[in-house]
């Protein structure tokens, strides 16, 4: 085990680039939402609220006076199922963690669950690990959604500069994290890519992050070696 | 600053279910057995969830794919933050290019 301050420092050499790739977001976010009429407060309350940037975007765009509040609220419960399937991965590993999962679950997000499960390989996610990283994320989120709404007109073309390709780097890079060779990894992935990349050329809304995460784990129970379902129905019994 | 009450409504019902999705990964994994077919799949699921939502971004056109192999290859050996740094510029470049 490492100790907690080596823990601290780790969780926030791991955060540092996802934060760097958020801030540009946030600022936009911000700026965004003072284009809808939304005030700083509101803003800010947003941020802290729902803390989940890309249901966040979409609904400063679909946002009108008076405040369409079932379709906001069921597009981030659609946007944000993704969670359900992050969160079912990521609880044994931080079941010591005990009450305080239940604030670990608020503060999950995409990039604090990436680097966790990233992590998980190596070693043990403490309490440290993954509440320094996830609440640097939170504290940066509101400051640049909220100095968005003063500042963001700067940044109207994200894209211009690349920096929207910031988050695929920082996945492709931590996907590769998860490689365990051809045999076991290929199905995963290969089923995961294509059924992502066709529901999200036919079917709108974020559903392709479900269809393509289904997908995969499908694959890998299919194409599992039978030893070892084997091996753990033995397990069970004795 | 102030809050309007129909704005805030909003919110909060966006935040309540958005925590759902995010506590209710938690609730069906106590439930779960621990071993066998449901194991498979929840080991397999961080690089399933990460490869589809990556990969209708970086198969939306030739200077994303171009910029994804980059990172892959460039991941690799370099760790995250200089990987992402070298993913912008080659995504920004090729924009400046070729848009």
């Amino acid at each position: 085990m490492t100790s907690p301050l080596a823990d601290f420092r780790a969780g926030l050499v791991a955060v540092f680039p996802t934060v760097a790739a958020a801030v540009p977001f946030a600022l936009i976010l911000g700026q965004q939402a003072t284009a809808k009429g939304l005030t700083p407060a509101e803003m800010l309350a947003m941020s802290s609220i729902v803390f989940a940037g890309s249901s966040q975007l979409i609904a400063v765009g679909l946002w009108s006076m008076p405040a369409p509040i079932a379709a906001l609220a069921l597009m981030a419960f659609l946007v944000n199922l993704r969670h359900t399937l992050m969160g079912a991965s990521l609880s044994g590993k931080i079941a010591h963690f005990g009450r305080l999962r239940w604030l670990a679950a608020f503060l999950l997000t995409d990039e604090a669950w990436a680097l966790s499960e990233r992590r998980a390989i190596d070693q043990p996610i403490s309490r440290t690990f993954y509440f320094t990283v996830a609440l640097t994320m939170f504290f940066f989120w509101q400051t640049a959604s909220v100095l968005g709404t003063v500042f963001g007109t700067y940044l109207e073309h994200p894209e211009a500069w690349g920096l929207d390709f910031a988050f695929p780097a920082i996945f492709i890079a931590l996907a590769l994290g998860f490689w365990k060779g051809a045999r076991r990894s290929g199905p995963v992935l290969l089923a995961s890519a294509v059924v992502a990349v066709v529901v999200h050329a036919t079917v709108p809304g974020a559903w392709y992050v479900i269809a393509g995460a289904i997908a995969g784990i499908a694959a890998a129970v299919i194409t599992a070696p039978r030893a070892t379902a084997a091996t753990d129905a033995k397990e069970t019994t004795r | 600053m102030s809050i309007d009450p129909i704005n805030f409504a909003a919110i909060l019902a966006m935040g309540a279910l958005t925590y759902f999705t995010r506590i209710l990964g938690f609730l069906i994994a106590d439930r779960l057995p621990k071993s066998g077919p449901v194991r498979v799949a929840l080991d397999a699921l961080p690089p399933a969830v990460l490869v589809a939502v990556i990969a209708p971004i970086v198969m939306a056109g030739p200077i994303e794919a171009i910029s994804g192999l980059v990172v892959l290859f460039v991941a690799l050996r370099l760790p995250l933050i200089a990987t992402v740094a070298i993913g912008v510029a080659v995504a920004a470049l090729l924009r400046l290019a070729f848009l």
